[in-house]
């Protein structure tokens, strides 16, 4: 098999494994509506500035404990069996492909539970959905090798969140500032260079974890 | 002495910086007034630190390639030495900041990036602290460190020319150099920079060489 390949069936493999057991998604989708209730009870209405802000920590709180998981749900033996029949790079490949898809549904479910509790004014929505797109994209990206670093460390929470809020604060202020054009409704050419910013951001840290990642597996 | 000239080097150059950038002919500015002459001082900071930075970089990635724990040793003095220059950076900024933006903390992307690039260092040093076994910790925390590298270099070095910032060179603002720097400052400037990295150079080496020297004493014969 080419590396392609074994990404495409290892991505098969999680939505599998996930979809027998569904305890892990459903628990963080409850997760996301309970926290964006819990926001609404405590705050009632907000200005714009807050309700871009409030979504974003949301998102990153829910993300953490989603992505936290990834390379522990699975026991070391097991793992050890993946890394003798596939290439490493692929089994981190795969894990970001998963994890993007993952932040997808979880974001995509978040956005709507906030703007149905919150009231939603959002000027223009096609560019907000594209920023919390390339939002899910990122966390997944940063969070997967962060988590792979953590859980090589004993995967307690605290060394995930400590490891990974430096990293992703950079992504998260761009992806505040391009939300904030998004829902102000500016000129979408005003945010090129946002969306640019991200994408090079996100190319940078994929490939850096697939350079890395070899290294980090082997014991 | 052949082999120590850049420490005396640097040692001179620090030290001509000092007399030369308090007693030596400032351009006469609005705002700044006097206080130009931080420049001596302060911008040098930024450029040991990210110096020393480069160097736990490179050195991370040395380590992964050849598995010598010495060379992770390097590594994390070249950090803790880093942070030190971090804190003197942040705490001549704000002396700085306090005078001629009139607060010490004024909300400015360059502040804000600098702290969270501290943070991402001391989480690095956390990491360590978190692994008992030395192949794996030195392992684990060269990858964290090249992989919170470039996020870095974004963080202090591209964001901010993107938005409002009050530092000069960026958010449209000129450079310091073809604003105010003028052929006054410039030798003095260049002189304290390199003297400044020269110096944090050797106090990362005395580290390192402390570092090894109690890692000779800890293995058993």
């Amino acid at each position: 098999m080419n590396i392609l390949q074994q990404v495409r069936t290892l991505v098969y493999k999680d939505i599998v494994l996930e979809w027998r057991s569904k305890h892990a998604i459903n628990g963080i989708l409850l997760y996301v509506v309970s926290t964006v209730f819990v926001c609404y009870q405590a705050f009632k209405s907000v200005d714009t500035l807050v309700w871009n802000a409030l979504f974003w920590i949301i998102l990153l709180f829910a993300s953490i404990n989603a992505i936290s998981r990834s390379f522990i749900q699975e026991s070391s033996y097991r793992q050890l069996y993946y890394y003798t029949i596939v290439n490493p790079r692929a089994i981190i490949l795969a894990k970001i492909i998963y994890n993007s898809l993952v932040m997808v549904v979880l974001s995509t479910i978040a956005y709507a539970a906030y703007s149905i509790t919150f009231k939603n004014p959002v000027g223009d929505p096609l560019l907000y959905i594209l920023a919390v797109f390339l939002g899910s994209l990122s966390f997944a990206s940063v969070f997967t090798m962060v988590s792979g670093i953590s859980a090589k460390a004993g995967n307690n929470s605290t060394l995930m969140a400590i490891l990974s809020f430096p990293v992703i604060i950079p992504l998260l202020i761009v992806l505040i500032k391009l939300s904030q054009n998004a829902l102000s409704g500016l000129d979408r050419a005003i945010s090129n260079g946002e969306i640019f910013v991200l994408l090079a951001i996100n190319v940078i840290t994929i490939t850096i974890s697939l350079l890395l990642f070899p290294y980090l597996w082997r014991d | 002495m052949r082999k120590s000239w850049w420490k005396i080097l640097g040692l001179a150059m620090v030290a001509i910086s000092i007399v030369a950038g308090l007693l030596g002919p400032v351009p006469v500015l609005p705002i700044l007034h006097e206080t130009i002459r931080n420049i001596y001082f302060h911008v040098p900071m930024w450029f040991a630190m990210i110096t020393l930075y480069l160097i736990s970089v490179i050195y991370s990635i040395k380590y992964l390639n050849s598995g010598k724990i010495e060379d992770d040793l390097l590594a994390v003095e070249a950090v803790n030495t880093g942070i030190i220059f971090c804190a003197m950076g942040l705490c001549t900024g704000m002396l700085w900041a306090n005078i001629t933006w009139g607060e010490p903390w004024p909300n400015d992307p360059k502040l804000n990036g600098s702290a969270i690039a501290t943070l991402m260092y001391l989480a690095y040093l956390v990491l360590r602290n978190a692994l008992e076994e030395e192949q794996k910790r030195a392992k684990i925390s060269a990858i964290y460190n090249i992989f919170a590298f470039p996020v870095m270099v974004v963080l202090l070095y591209i964001l901010p020319k993107m938005t409002d910032s009050l530092h000069p060179g960026s958010g449209g603002n000129g450079t310091f150099s073809d604003l105010d720097m003028n052929d006054q400052i410039r030798p003095i400037f260049y002189t304290a920079v390199i003297g400044w990295v020269l110096i944090g150079a050797w106090i990362c080496s005395l580290r390192y060489r402390i570092r090894l020297i109690e890692l000779k004493r800890n293995q058993i014969d």
